[in-house]
């Protein structure tokens, strides 16, 4: 997405990304960054929680106004609902698992081959 | 590992995962020292704003198949009650993504239209994929996505990744 927005700016409109990997979105450089720390999948704000995403949507448009140099970064202020385990949890590799993310790999590697445009 | 509340590292995480899969090269980010900046030409209030999203259409990829994915558009008034995201990199264990203004903010944008926020929203929202090939994306993707803004007078785009 970030592609998209350095694509948008060089054409004159302005952009503002709303978006939860921190890392990846200034790795790349962005304009406007409004960071969600939330669970990747709901940048906008917790499913169902419309006060939230309210606020999370007036807070991009609000950076767009106050930015006035490309890579301004701004925290939404919003924190995730309950407890913090998502961080951990989120592509955790385990002495538990690594045979199953092996076999899963081998699979995804043979749909790769079978759907090779 | 990262209970503290510090932002996740997403780019790590995701090499060691491929890894894991056993994938041998990993994954190169796109990087940029030069970031273009296009400021507001006018006051907020006047301007025509759009939405993009990596969400596909609700019937999901052609021929369902993600490496056919597309840019494509939809109508931000009566946008559909949920997307196709069945294709894309997100937290599945932890959220979902059955409420789709948790990732395309229509209500909340609509709202602050009503509140003269905004000047208009754009009759389009538009969806571009996440594809591996940052190429096809720089040569093909994103400049349709600017093609069809500008056909549509959008002066401020908010961009959402899942």
């Amino acid at each position: 997405m970030g592609l998209v927005a350095r694509e948008l700016e060089s054409q004159g409109i302005a952009t503002v990304v709303v978006g939860s990997a921190l890392d990846i979105v200034e790795h790349c450089g962005v304009p406007r960054y409004l960071y969600t720390d939330f669970p990747l999948g709901n940048p906008c704000g917790p499913p169902w929680q419309r006060e939230a995403q309210a606020r999370i949507a007036a807070a991009a448009l609000d950076l767009l106004e106050a930015a006035s140099a490309p890579r301004t970064t701004v925290q939404a202020a919003d924190v995730w609902p309950g407890e913090n385990g998502w961080r951990a949890g989120y592509n955790r590799i385990g002495p538990d698992n690594q045979a199953e993310l092996a076999a899963t790999g081998e699979k995804r590697r043979q749909w790769q081959s079978d759907t090779r445009l | 590992m990262d209970a503290d509340g510090t932002p996740v590292g997403y780019m790590e995480r995701t090499r060691l995962y491929y890894r894991a899969l056993g994938y041998s090269n990993d994954y190169r980010w796109s990087h940029y020292d030069e970031v273009p900046f296009t400021p507001l030409k006018k006051p907020l209030a006047e301007n025509t704003v759009t939405i993009i999203t990596t969400a596909s259409p609700p019937e999901g990829p052609p021929q369902g198949n993600p490496r056919l994915k597309e840019v494509w558009s939809g109508r931000i008034d009566g946008a559909p009650a949920d997307l196709d995201t069945e294709y894309s990199a997100w937290d599945k264990e932890a959220t979902h993504t059955k409420d789709r203004e948790s990732y395309l903010p229509v209500l909340a944008l609509q709202d602050l239209l009503a509140a003269g926020r905004i000047g208009a929203l754009s009759e389009s929202f538009h969806g571009v994929p996440t594809k591996y090939s940052q190429r096809q994306t720089l040569e093909q993707d994103a400049p349709e996505i600017a093609r069809r803004c500008r056909a549509e007078g959008v002066d401020v785009a908010l961009l959402v990744p899942l």
